[in-house]
Protein backbone atom coordinates (compact mmCIF):
# COMPACT_ATOMS: atom_id res chain seq x y z
CA UNK A 1 0.00 0.00 0.00
CA UNK A 2 1.61 3.27 -0.92
CA UNK A 3 -0.38 5.97 0.70
CA UNK A 4 0.14 6.67 4.20
CA UNK A 5 -2.20 5.68 6.83
CA UNK A 6 -4.32 8.43 8.37
CA UNK A 7 -3.07 6.81 11.70
CA UNK A 8 -0.24 4.77 12.56
CA UNK A 9 0.25 3.06 15.90
CA UNK A 10 4.37 1.41 16.95
CA UNK A 11 4.20 -0.31 20.13
CA UNK A 12 2.46 2.69 21.01
CA UNK A 13 2.68 2.19 25.14
CA UNK A 14 1.26 4.40 28.14
CA UNK A 15 1.90 3.40 31.84
CA UNK A 16 0.63 5.19 35.03
CA UNK A 17 2.77 4.31 37.94
CA UNK A 18 2.73 -0.20 37.72
CA UNK A 19 -0.52 0.40 35.57
CA UNK A 20 0.00 -0.65 31.92
CA UNK A 21 -3.13 1.08 30.31
CA UNK A 22 -1.97 0.64 26.60
CA UNK A 23 0.41 -2.29 26.35
CA UNK A 24 2.51 -2.04 22.78
CA UNK A 25 -0.41 -1.79 20.78
CA UNK A 26 0.71 -1.39 16.59
CA UNK A 27 -2.20 -0.66 14.14
CA UNK A 28 -2.94 0.99 11.01
CA UNK A 29 -6.13 2.67 9.74
CA UNK A 30 -6.10 3.63 5.71
CA UNK A 31 -7.50 7.72 4.77
CA UNK A 32 -11.60 6.85 3.87
CA UNK A 33 -11.53 3.57 6.48
CA UNK A 34 -14.50 3.73 9.46
CA UNK A 35 -12.63 1.83 11.66
CA UNK A 36 -14.65 0.68 15.18
CA UNK A 37 -12.27 1.36 18.06
CA UNK A 38 -13.77 -1.69 20.63
CA UNK A 39 -12.76 -2.76 24.36
CA UNK A 40 -14.24 -3.20 27.72
CA UNK A 41 -14.31 -0.33 30.15
CA UNK A 42 -11.01 -0.10 31.53
CA UNK A 43 -9.30 -1.93 28.79
CA UNK A 44 -7.46 0.88 27.61
CA UNK A 45 -9.42 2.84 24.49
CA UNK A 46 -9.71 6.43 26.09
CA UNK A 47 -5.69 5.96 26.90
CA UNK A 48 -4.94 5.03 23.63
CA UNK A 49 -7.77 7.89 21.69
CA UNK A 50 -6.00 10.56 24.05
CA UNK A 51 -2.34 9.91 23.08
CA UNK A 52 -3.77 9.74 19.37
CA UNK A 53 -5.18 13.08 20.09
CA UNK A 54 -2.10 14.72 21.27
CA UNK A 55 -3.60 15.21 24.86
CA UNK A 56 -1.55 12.65 26.68
CA UNK A 57 2.39 11.62 25.79
CA UNK A 58 3.27 8.28 25.31
CA UNK A 59 5.43 6.45 27.77
CA UNK A 60 7.21 4.65 25.04
CA UNK A 61 6.35 3.71 21.04
CA UNK A 62 5.36 6.48 18.44
CA UNK A 63 2.09 7.01 15.94
CA UNK A 64 1.51 9.14 13.32
CA UNK A 65 -2.05 10.80 13.15
CA UNK A 66 -2.97 12.29 9.06
CA UNK A 67 1.26 12.39 8.55
CA UNK A 68 2.09 14.39 11.62
CA UNK A 69 3.86 12.45 14.88
CA UNK A 70 2.31 12.74 18.17
CA UNK A 71 4.66 12.83 20.04
CA UNK A 72 6.87 16.21 18.13
CA UNK A 73 4.37 17.57 15.85
CA UNK A 74 1.28 17.78 18.79
CA UNK A 75 0.14 20.86 17.58
CA UNK A 76 -0.28 19.58 13.50
CA UNK A 77 -2.05 16.78 15.13
CA UNK A 78 -4.85 18.78 16.87
CA UNK A 79 -5.19 20.66 13.49
CA UNK A 80 -5.87 18.08 11.61
CA UNK A 81 -8.10 15.96 13.50
CA UNK A 82 -11.51 15.97 14.92
CA UNK A 83 -13.58 15.01 18.26
CA UNK A 84 -16.90 14.12 19.44
CA UNK A 85 -17.46 12.85 22.68
CA UNK A 86 -20.95 11.96 23.86
CA UNK A 87 -20.07 13.57 27.50
CA UNK A 88 -19.18 16.89 25.97
CA UNK A 89 -19.74 18.32 22.35
CA UNK A 90 -21.03 21.51 22.14
CA UNK A 91 -21.87 24.45 24.70
CA UNK A 92 -25.65 24.24 25.83
CA UNK A 93 -26.08 28.12 26.68
CA UNK A 94 -25.22 28.88 23.18
CA UNK A 95 -27.18 28.61 20.27
CA UNK A 96 -26.61 26.36 17.54
CA UNK A 97 -24.93 29.06 14.90
CA UNK A 98 -22.80 30.47 17.60
CA UNK A 99 -21.87 27.34 18.41
CA UNK A 100 -20.50 26.98 14.72
CA UNK A 101 -19.51 30.28 14.87
CA UNK A 102 -17.18 29.09 17.64
CA UNK A 103 -15.67 26.10 16.92
CA UNK A 104 -14.99 27.73 13.41
CA UNK A 105 -13.37 30.48 15.38
CA UNK A 106 -10.77 28.32 17.10
CA UNK A 107 -9.75 26.78 14.05
CA UNK A 108 -9.09 30.24 12.52
CA UNK A 109 -11.06 30.08 9.87
CA UNK A 110 -12.04 32.84 8.06
CA UNK A 111 -15.39 34.79 8.39
CA UNK A 112 -16.48 34.25 5.37
CA UNK A 113 -15.37 30.10 5.31
CA UNK A 114 -17.55 30.15 8.42
CA UNK A 115 -20.49 31.35 6.51
CA UNK A 116 -20.04 29.34 3.90
CA UNK A 117 -19.75 26.08 6.11
CA UNK A 118 -22.66 27.07 8.60
CA UNK A 119 -25.22 27.50 5.65
CA UNK A 120 -23.99 23.87 4.54
CA UNK A 121 -24.32 22.24 8.09
CA UNK A 122 -27.53 24.03 8.39
CA UNK A 123 -29.10 22.55 5.25
CA UNK A 124 -27.98 18.96 5.43
CA UNK A 125 -29.30 18.64 9.00
CA UNK A 126 -32.49 20.39 8.32
CA UNK A 127 -31.69 22.69 10.96
CA UNK A 128 -32.26 26.30 9.22
CA UNK A 129 -34.83 27.24 11.47
CA UNK A 130 -33.12 26.30 14.45
CA UNK A 131 -29.69 28.18 14.15
CA UNK A 132 -30.83 30.62 16.61
CA UNK A 133 -32.49 28.44 19.22
CA UNK A 134 -29.84 27.09 21.90
CA UNK A 135 -28.29 23.69 22.12
CA UNK A 136 -30.06 23.45 25.33
CA UNK A 137 -33.51 22.97 23.83
CA UNK A 138 -32.36 20.75 20.69
CA UNK A 139 -33.15 17.01 21.06
CA UNK A 140 -30.83 14.43 21.74
CA UNK A 141 -30.26 12.85 18.41
CA UNK A 142 -30.13 16.63 16.83
CA UNK A 143 -27.23 17.97 18.68
CA UNK A 144 -25.23 14.81 18.58
CA UNK A 145 -25.86 15.31 14.29
CA UNK A 146 -24.95 18.97 14.89
CA UNK A 147 -22.00 18.48 17.61
CA UNK A 148 -20.50 15.64 14.98
CA UNK A 149 -20.96 17.82 11.60
CA UNK A 150 -19.64 21.02 14.24
CA UNK A 151 -16.29 18.51 14.88
CA UNK A 152 -15.88 18.20 10.83
CA UNK A 153 -16.32 22.33 10.43
CA UNK A 154 -12.26 22.52 9.99
CA UNK A 155 -12.08 19.21 7.53
CA UNK A 156 -10.15 17.45 9.54
CA UNK A 157 -8.50 14.29 7.82
CA UNK A 158 -9.00 12.10 10.90
CA UNK A 159 -11.96 12.40 13.25
CA UNK A 160 -12.49 10.54 16.79
CA UNK A 161 -15.91 9.65 17.57
CA UNK A 162 -16.07 8.75 21.31
CA UNK A 163 -19.70 6.77 21.81
CA UNK A 164 -21.18 9.28 19.75
CA UNK A 165 -24.57 7.06 19.76
CA UNK A 166 -25.43 7.03 23.34
CA UNK A 167 -28.85 6.75 24.12
CA UNK A 168 -30.57 8.26 20.62
CA UNK A 169 -33.41 6.89 19.85
CA UNK A 170 -33.09 3.53 17.06
CA UNK A 171 -34.10 5.68 14.23
CA UNK A 172 -31.60 8.62 14.72
CA UNK A 173 -29.20 5.97 15.77
CA UNK A 174 -28.90 4.78 12.40
CA UNK A 175 -29.03 8.60 10.37
CA UNK A 176 -26.17 8.92 12.55
CA UNK A 177 -24.41 5.89 10.93
CA UNK A 178 -25.06 7.48 7.60
CA UNK A 179 -23.71 10.96 8.01
CA UNK A 180 -20.55 8.70 9.03
CA UNK A 181 -21.01 7.06 6.14
CA UNK A 182 -21.20 9.75 3.86
CA UNK A 183 -18.34 11.66 5.58
CA UNK A 184 -15.72 8.38 5.03
CA UNK A 185 -16.80 8.47 1.62
CA UNK A 186 -15.44 11.98 1.28
CA UNK A 187 -11.85 10.81 2.42
CA UNK A 188 -12.26 11.64 5.81
CA UNK A 189 -11.06 8.74 8.19
CA UNK A 190 -13.27 7.97 11.28
CA UNK A 191 -12.14 6.14 13.93
CA UNK A 192 -15.32 5.33 16.18
CA UNK A 193 -15.54 3.82 19.58
CA UNK A 194 -19.36 2.49 20.79
CA UNK A 195 -21.18 -0.07 23.39
CA UNK A 196 -24.00 -1.18 20.80
CA UNK A 197 -22.45 -4.25 19.09
CA UNK A 198 -24.23 -3.89 15.85
CA UNK A 199 -22.59 -1.17 15.72
CA UNK A 200 -19.32 -2.54 15.39
CA UNK A 201 -20.88 -4.48 12.31
CA UNK A 202 -21.43 -1.60 10.23
CA UNK A 203 -17.22 -0.43 10.57
CA UNK A 204 -15.01 -1.52 7.48
CA UNK A 205 -12.40 -2.83 10.08
CA UNK A 206 -12.50 -3.19 13.98
CA UNK A 207 -10.04 -3.81 16.65
CA UNK A 208 -10.90 -5.21 20.12
CA UNK A 209 -8.69 -3.92 23.05
CA UNK A 210 -8.44 -6.39 26.01
CA UNK A 211 -6.10 -5.12 28.70
CA UNK A 212 -4.48 -2.68 27.03
CA UNK A 213 -3.50 -5.16 24.25
CA UNK A 214 -5.40 -5.21 20.53
CA UNK A 215 -6.87 -8.73 20.98
CA UNK A 216 -8.61 -9.07 17.45
CA UNK A 217 -8.43 -6.58 14.55
CA UNK A 218 -9.72 -7.03 10.79
CA UNK A 219 -12.94 -6.82 9.27
CA UNK A 220 -16.13 -7.75 10.56
CA UNK A 221 -16.64 -10.82 8.42
CA UNK A 222 -13.16 -11.89 8.66
CA UNK A 223 -13.29 -12.01 12.97
CA UNK A 224 -16.08 -13.69 12.74
CA UNK A 225 -15.42 -15.93 10.66
CA UNK A 226 -11.71 -17.16 11.86
CA UNK A 227 -13.28 -17.31 15.30
CA UNK A 228 -16.49 -19.38 14.23
CA UNK A 229 -18.81 -17.06 15.76
CA UNK A 230 -22.35 -15.57 14.56
CA UNK A 231 -21.58 -11.76 15.40
CA UNK A 232 -19.57 -9.41 17.07
CA UNK A 233 -21.09 -9.46 20.03
CA UNK A 234 -20.15 -12.81 20.65
CA UNK A 235 -16.49 -12.56 19.74
CA UNK A 236 -16.12 -9.30 22.00
CA UNK A 237 -17.86 -11.27 25.09
CA UNK A 238 -15.69 -14.27 24.59
CA UNK A 239 -12.40 -12.27 24.29
CA UNK A 240 -12.79 -9.60 27.02
CA UNK A 241 -14.73 -12.16 29.39
CA UNK A 242 -11.68 -13.02 31.46
CA UNK A 243 -10.02 -9.27 31.52
CA UNK A 244 -13.55 -7.81 32.58
CA UNK A 245 -14.04 -10.16 35.66
CA UNK A 246 -10.77 -8.14 37.49
CA UNK A 247 -11.80 -5.21 38.94
CA UNK B 1 -52.96 -1.99 22.13
CA UNK B 2 -51.14 -1.39 26.14
CA UNK B 3 -52.17 -4.23 27.17
CA UNK B 4 -52.04 -3.68 31.28
CA UNK B 5 -53.26 -6.75 32.24
CA UNK B 6 -53.79 -6.07 35.85
CA UNK B 7 -53.34 -9.12 37.65
CA UNK B 8 -54.91 -9.39 41.54
CA UNK B 9 -51.39 -9.71 43.29
CA UNK B 10 -49.71 -6.68 40.91
CA UNK B 11 -46.99 -5.31 43.19
CA UNK B 12 -47.20 -1.66 41.08
CA UNK B 13 -49.92 -0.28 39.81
CA UNK B 14 -49.68 2.89 37.62
CA UNK B 15 -52.53 4.54 35.98
CA UNK B 16 -53.06 7.35 34.13
CA UNK B 17 -49.24 9.07 34.99
CA UNK B 18 -48.95 12.69 34.01
CA UNK B 19 -45.84 14.96 34.88
CA UNK B 20 -45.01 18.54 32.98
CA UNK B 21 -41.90 20.36 33.33
CA UNK B 22 -43.04 23.66 31.64
CA UNK B 23 -44.22 22.91 27.90
CA UNK B 24 -42.84 19.45 28.10
CA UNK B 25 -44.55 16.52 28.90
CA UNK B 26 -42.09 14.10 30.60
CA UNK B 27 -45.14 11.32 31.43
CA UNK B 28 -48.56 11.76 29.23
CA UNK B 29 -50.74 9.62 31.08
CA UNK B 30 -48.66 5.87 31.52
CA UNK B 31 -50.17 3.31 32.74
CA UNK B 32 -49.41 -0.60 33.22
CA UNK B 33 -48.77 -2.75 36.40
CA UNK B 34 -46.05 -4.90 36.91
CA UNK B 35 -46.68 -8.42 39.09
CA UNK B 36 -45.20 -10.27 42.03
CA UNK B 37 -41.79 -11.86 41.27
CA UNK B 38 -41.80 -9.68 37.82
CA UNK B 39 -38.68 -8.70 36.29
CA UNK B 40 -40.06 -5.63 34.09
CA UNK B 41 -38.12 -3.61 31.70
CA UNK B 42 -38.87 -0.21 30.83
CA UNK B 43 -36.95 0.22 26.87
CA UNK B 44 -36.24 3.43 25.24
CA UNK B 45 -33.89 6.34 24.45
CA UNK B 46 -33.16 8.69 26.44
CA UNK B 47 -35.90 11.87 27.21
CA UNK B 48 -38.50 9.40 26.75
CA UNK B 49 -39.59 9.86 30.37
CA UNK B 50 -37.85 6.38 32.40
CA UNK B 51 -35.92 8.24 34.87
CA UNK B 52 -39.26 10.36 35.91
CA UNK B 53 -41.05 7.34 35.92
CA UNK B 54 -38.88 6.05 38.68
CA UNK B 55 -38.78 8.46 40.87
CA UNK B 56 -42.38 8.79 41.00
CA UNK B 57 -42.40 5.52 41.94
CA UNK B 58 -39.76 5.69 44.56
CA UNK B 59 -41.25 7.92 46.11
CA UNK B 60 -38.86 11.13 45.20
CA UNK B 61 -41.03 12.86 42.87
CA UNK B 62 -44.67 13.81 42.45
CA UNK B 63 -46.79 13.36 39.77
CA UNK B 64 -49.58 16.19 37.98
CA UNK B 65 -51.86 13.50 37.56
CA UNK B 66 -52.72 10.10 37.42
CA UNK B 67 -51.65 7.99 40.22
CA UNK B 68 -48.62 5.24 41.42
CA UNK B 69 -49.37 2.51 44.02
CA UNK B 70 -46.68 0.05 45.16
CA UNK B 71 -47.93 -2.91 47.20
CA UNK B 72 -51.01 -0.95 47.43
CA UNK B 73 -49.30 2.06 49.19
CA UNK B 74 -49.83 5.22 47.42
CA UNK B 75 -46.53 6.71 46.01
CA UNK B 76 -47.47 10.56 47.82
CA UNK B 77 -49.50 9.66 50.54
CA UNK B 78 -47.65 6.33 51.75
CA UNK B 79 -44.26 7.55 50.95
CA UNK B 80 -42.57 7.01 54.44
CA UNK B 81 -44.22 3.36 54.40
CA UNK B 82 -42.88 2.42 50.99
CA UNK B 83 -39.78 3.78 51.57
CA UNK B 84 -38.65 0.89 53.78
CA UNK B 85 -39.76 -1.82 51.29
CA UNK B 86 -37.94 0.24 47.89
CA UNK B 87 -34.59 -0.36 46.88
CA UNK B 88 -33.57 1.92 44.75
CA UNK B 89 -30.54 2.45 42.39
CA UNK B 90 -30.23 6.07 40.93
CA UNK B 91 -29.10 6.45 37.31
CA UNK B 92 -25.63 8.57 38.11
CA UNK B 93 -23.44 6.74 40.32
CA UNK B 94 -24.63 8.40 43.86
CA UNK B 95 -22.40 6.42 46.07
CA UNK B 96 -19.68 8.64 48.17
CA UNK B 97 -16.62 8.20 45.91
CA UNK B 98 -14.44 8.90 49.14
CA UNK B 99 -15.51 6.54 50.87
CA UNK B 100 -14.42 2.84 50.36
CA UNK B 101 -16.34 -0.24 49.53
CA UNK B 102 -17.24 -1.74 52.72
CA UNK B 103 -17.87 1.76 54.36
CA UNK B 104 -20.15 2.77 51.73
CA UNK B 105 -22.90 -0.48 52.07
CA UNK B 106 -22.45 0.01 56.11
CA UNK B 107 -23.96 4.00 55.40
CA UNK B 108 -26.66 2.40 53.40
CA UNK B 109 -27.43 -0.62 56.28
CA UNK B 110 -27.10 2.03 58.83
CA UNK B 111 -29.54 4.36 57.49
CA UNK B 112 -31.85 1.97 57.08
CA UNK B 113 -31.12 0.84 61.16
CA UNK B 114 -29.50 -2.73 60.17
CA UNK B 115 -26.13 -3.86 59.41
CA UNK B 116 -24.10 -5.56 56.81
CA UNK B 117 -23.44 -8.81 59.28
CA UNK B 118 -27.59 -9.21 59.35
CA UNK B 119 -28.69 -8.61 55.76
CA UNK B 120 -25.33 -10.88 54.63
CA UNK B 121 -27.45 -13.59 53.28
CA UNK B 122 -29.56 -11.27 50.97
CA UNK B 123 -26.39 -9.40 49.35
CA UNK B 124 -23.59 -12.43 49.31
CA UNK B 125 -24.33 -13.12 45.74
CA UNK B 126 -22.86 -10.05 44.91
CA UNK B 127 -21.10 -8.90 47.80
CA UNK B 128 -18.97 -11.92 47.15
CA UNK B 129 -17.60 -10.42 44.33
CA UNK B 130 -16.58 -7.04 46.32
CA UNK B 131 -15.14 -8.48 49.09
CA UNK B 132 -11.66 -8.60 47.66
CA UNK B 133 -11.72 -5.01 47.15
CA UNK B 134 -13.65 -4.50 50.02
CA UNK B 135 -11.32 -1.53 51.24
CA UNK B 136 -11.02 0.38 47.85
CA UNK B 137 -12.50 3.74 47.57
CA UNK B 138 -15.79 3.37 45.42
CA UNK B 139 -14.43 6.23 43.14
CA UNK B 140 -11.18 3.57 42.27
CA UNK B 141 -13.72 0.97 41.12
CA UNK B 142 -14.30 0.01 37.68
CA UNK B 143 -17.70 0.72 35.79
CA UNK B 144 -19.06 -2.67 36.22
CA UNK B 145 -17.97 -3.04 39.67
CA UNK B 146 -19.26 0.22 40.90
CA UNK B 147 -22.65 -0.72 39.42
CA UNK B 148 -22.16 -4.32 41.67
CA UNK B 149 -21.94 -2.38 44.71
CA UNK B 150 -24.48 0.32 44.02
CA UNK B 151 -26.82 -2.67 43.71
CA UNK B 152 -25.79 -4.09 47.22
CA UNK B 153 -26.52 -0.95 48.80
CA UNK B 154 -30.05 -0.58 46.99
CA UNK B 155 -30.09 -4.30 48.70
CA UNK B 156 -28.69 -3.88 51.81
CA UNK B 157 -32.04 -3.20 53.55
CA UNK B 158 -33.98 -6.41 52.18
CA UNK B 159 -36.44 -4.43 50.56
CA UNK B 160 -39.31 -5.85 48.33
CA UNK B 161 -38.82 -4.50 45.18
CA UNK B 162 -35.94 -3.26 43.43
CA UNK B 163 -36.14 0.01 40.85
CA UNK B 164 -33.09 -0.05 39.06
CA UNK B 165 -32.69 3.32 36.59
CA UNK B 166 -30.05 2.28 33.45
CA UNK B 167 -28.08 0.22 35.64
CA UNK B 168 -26.05 -0.70 32.28
CA UNK B 169 -25.84 2.28 30.31
CA UNK B 170 -22.20 3.20 29.42
CA UNK B 171 -21.40 -0.11 30.69
CA UNK B 172 -19.42 -2.92 28.23
CA UNK B 173 -21.18 -5.59 26.59
CA UNK B 174 -19.51 -8.17 29.08
CA UNK B 175 -20.16 -6.34 32.27
CA UNK B 176 -24.25 -5.53 31.17
CA UNK B 177 -24.19 -9.49 30.46
CA UNK B 178 -22.79 -10.11 33.98
CA UNK B 179 -25.29 -7.64 35.58
CA UNK B 180 -28.44 -8.93 34.03
CA UNK B 181 -26.96 -12.54 34.93
CA UNK B 182 -26.84 -10.99 38.92
CA UNK B 183 -30.46 -9.50 38.18
CA UNK B 184 -31.73 -13.46 37.02
CA UNK B 185 -29.94 -14.29 40.22
CA UNK B 186 -32.14 -11.91 42.53
CA UNK B 187 -34.84 -12.82 40.27
CA UNK B 188 -34.89 -16.38 41.80
CA UNK B 189 -35.25 -15.41 45.20
CA UNK B 190 -38.79 -13.99 43.94
CA UNK B 191 -37.69 -10.27 44.18
CA UNK B 192 -39.89 -8.14 41.71
CA UNK B 193 -37.52 -5.48 39.98
CA UNK B 194 -38.12 -2.89 37.30
CA UNK B 195 -35.29 -2.12 35.21
CA UNK B 196 -34.96 0.29 32.62
CA UNK B 197 -32.25 0.33 29.66
CA UNK B 198 -31.41 2.18 26.65
CA UNK B 199 -30.19 -0.88 24.94
CA UNK B 200 -33.30 -3.18 22.90
CA UNK B 201 -30.87 -6.08 22.86
CA UNK B 202 -31.74 -6.12 27.23
CA UNK B 203 -35.23 -6.78 26.41
CA UNK B 204 -35.19 -10.51 26.27
CA UNK B 205 -34.00 -10.82 29.58
CA UNK B 206 -37.01 -9.53 30.84
CA UNK B 207 -40.71 -11.02 31.96
CA UNK B 208 -42.53 -8.43 30.15
CA UNK B 209 -41.18 -5.11 28.76
CA UNK B 210 -42.90 -1.38 28.10
CA UNK B 211 -41.56 0.48 25.32
CA UNK B 212 -41.41 4.17 26.18
CA UNK B 213 -41.29 6.88 23.60
CA UNK B 214 -41.42 10.84 24.69
CA UNK B 215 -43.22 10.24 27.61
CA UNK B 216 -45.38 7.31 26.24
CA UNK B 217 -45.84 3.29 26.43
CA UNK B 218 -45.50 2.28 22.86
CA UNK B 219 -46.53 -1.73 23.73
CA UNK B 220 -46.47 -3.53 27.15
CA UNK B 221 -46.30 -7.18 26.56
CA UNK B 222 -43.89 -9.89 26.64
CA UNK B 223 -40.59 -9.61 24.67
CA UNK B 224 -41.85 -12.31 22.37
CA UNK B 225 -45.20 -11.46 22.03
CA UNK B 226 -44.32 -7.68 20.73
CA UNK B 227 -41.78 -9.09 18.53
CA UNK B 228 -44.69 -11.59 16.85
CA UNK B 229 -46.96 -8.85 16.44
CA UNK B 230 -44.91 -7.10 14.07
CA UNK B 231 -47.36 -6.37 10.87
CA UNK B 232 -45.32 -7.44 8.33
CA UNK B 233 -42.82 -10.07 6.96
CA UNK B 234 -39.14 -8.99 7.42
CA UNK B 235 -36.29 -9.39 5.09
CA UNK B 236 -32.09 -9.55 5.82
CA UNK B 237 -31.08 -8.14 2.63
CA UNK B 238 -26.73 -8.70 2.46
CA UNK B 239 -24.57 -7.02 -0.34
CA UNK B 240 -20.82 -6.19 -0.44
CA UNK B 241 -21.89 -2.55 -0.62
CA UNK B 242 -24.38 -2.62 2.46
CA UNK B 243 -24.55 1.57 2.00
CA UNK B 244 -25.58 1.07 -2.03
CA UNK B 245 -27.92 -1.51 -1.21
CA UNK B 246 -29.42 0.72 1.57
CA UNK B 247 -29.76 3.92 -1.13
CA UNK B 248 -30.94 1.68 -3.66
CA UNK B 249 -33.48 0.19 -1.47
CA UNK B 250 -34.86 4.14 -0.25
CA UNK B 251 -35.21 4.38 -3.68
CA UNK B 252 -37.42 1.15 -4.83
CA UNK B 253 -41.27 2.08 -5.35
CA UNK B 254 -42.86 -0.66 -2.38
CA UNK B 255 -39.88 -0.41 0.66
CA UNK B 256 -41.98 0.23 3.64
CA UNK B 257 -39.08 0.62 5.67
CA UNK B 258 -35.34 -0.48 5.73
CA UNK B 259 -32.73 -0.09 8.33
CA UNK B 260 -29.38 -1.28 8.76
CA UNK B 261 -28.86 -4.11 11.11
CA UNK B 262 -25.47 -5.46 12.06
CA UNK B 263 -23.84 -7.13 9.11
CA UNK B 264 -27.16 -6.53 7.58
CA UNK B 265 -30.52 -4.35 6.42
CA UNK B 266 -33.65 -4.72 7.56
CA UNK B 267 -36.61 -4.48 5.03
CA UNK B 268 -39.81 -4.18 4.85
CA UNK B 269 -42.26 -4.39 1.59
CA UNK B 270 -45.20 -1.47 1.81
CA UNK B 271 -47.81 -4.64 0.65
CA UNK B 272 -48.06 -6.18 3.60
CA UNK B 273 -50.41 -9.34 2.15
CA UNK B 274 -48.22 -10.25 -0.85
CA UNK B 275 -46.99 -13.54 -0.77
CA UNK B 276 -43.38 -13.47 1.20
CA UNK B 277 -41.86 -15.10 -1.75
CA UNK B 278 -42.81 -12.65 -4.22
CA UNK B 279 -41.70 -9.83 -1.92
CA UNK B 280 -38.54 -11.77 -1.56
CA UNK B 281 -38.05 -12.33 -5.54
CA UNK B 282 -39.13 -8.76 -6.78
CA UNK B 283 -36.61 -6.55 -3.99
CA UNK B 284 -33.92 -8.81 -5.37
CA UNK B 285 -34.69 -8.32 -8.74
CA UNK B 286 -35.04 -4.21 -7.94
CA UNK B 287 -31.81 -4.50 -6.62
CA UNK B 288 -30.12 -5.92 -9.35
CA UNK B 289 -31.60 -3.69 -11.67
CA UNK B 290 -30.31 -0.61 -9.50
CA UNK B 291 -26.73 -2.29 -10.04
CA UNK B 292 -26.40 -4.10 -6.81
CA UNK B 293 -23.91 -7.01 -7.44
CA UNK B 294 -24.25 -10.03 -4.88
CA UNK B 295 -26.82 -9.19 -3.28
CA UNK B 296 -29.37 -11.66 -1.32
CA UNK B 297 -33.03 -11.33 -0.11
CA UNK B 298 -33.93 -13.91 2.59
CA UNK B 299 -36.83 -14.26 4.93
CA UNK B 300 -35.47 -12.81 8.93
CA UNK B 301 -36.55 -12.30 12.33
CA UNK B 302 -38.02 -9.21 13.96
CA UNK B 303 -35.94 -8.18 16.86
CA UNK B 304 -37.60 -5.82 19.62
CA UNK B 305 -35.80 -2.88 17.90
CA UNK B 306 -37.37 -3.43 14.69
CA UNK B 307 -40.19 -3.30 16.55
CA UNK B 308 -39.32 -0.27 18.19
CA UNK B 309 -39.02 1.84 14.98
CA UNK B 310 -42.21 0.85 13.75
CA UNK B 311 -44.34 1.85 16.90
CA UNK B 312 -42.14 4.75 17.52
CA UNK B 313 -43.16 6.82 14.09
CA UNK B 314 -40.79 9.29 12.99
CA UNK B 315 -37.83 10.42 15.54
CA UNK B 316 -37.57 13.22 17.32
CA UNK B 317 -38.46 16.62 15.52
CA UNK B 318 -37.09 20.04 15.61
CA UNK B 319 -38.58 22.46 16.95
CA UNK B 320 -40.63 24.55 14.73
CA UNK B 321 -38.73 28.00 15.21
CA UNK B 322 -36.81 29.55 18.40
CA UNK B 323 -39.08 29.75 21.43
CA UNK B 324 -41.78 28.41 19.71
CA UNK B 325 -41.78 24.73 20.46
CA UNK B 326 -43.66 22.13 18.64
CA UNK B 327 -45.86 20.46 21.51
Amino acid sequence: MTTTPAIAARELTRTFGDFVAVDHISFDVQPGEVFGFLGANGAGKTTAIRMLTGLLAPTSGSATVAGYDISREGEDVKRSIGYMSQKFSLYEDLTVSENIRLYGGIYDLSSGEIADRMRRILTRLGLEHAARSLVRDIPLGWKQKLAFSVALLHEPRVVFLDEPTSGVDPITRRQFWELIYETARGGTTVLVTTHYMDEAEYCDRISIMVAGRIAAIGTPAELKANAGVASIDELFVRLARPAASVA
Amino acid sequence: MTHTGVAANADVVIEGLVKRFGTTSALDGVSFSVGRGELFGVIGPDGGGKTTLFRILVTLMVPDGGSARVFGLDVVRDLWALRQRIGYMAGRFSLYPDLSVEENLRFFASVFGTTIAEQYEQIAPIYSQLEPFKARRAAALSGGMKQKLALCCALVHRPDILVLDEPTTGVDAVSRREFWDLLATLKATGLTMLVSTPYMDEADRCDRVALMQRGRLLAVDQPAAITRSFDRPLFDVRAPDRYRALLALRGYAHTHSVFPFGETLHFTDDRADLDPARIQQEAAAALERAGIAGATVTPGTVTIEDSFMARMGAPEAMPEAPGGRAA
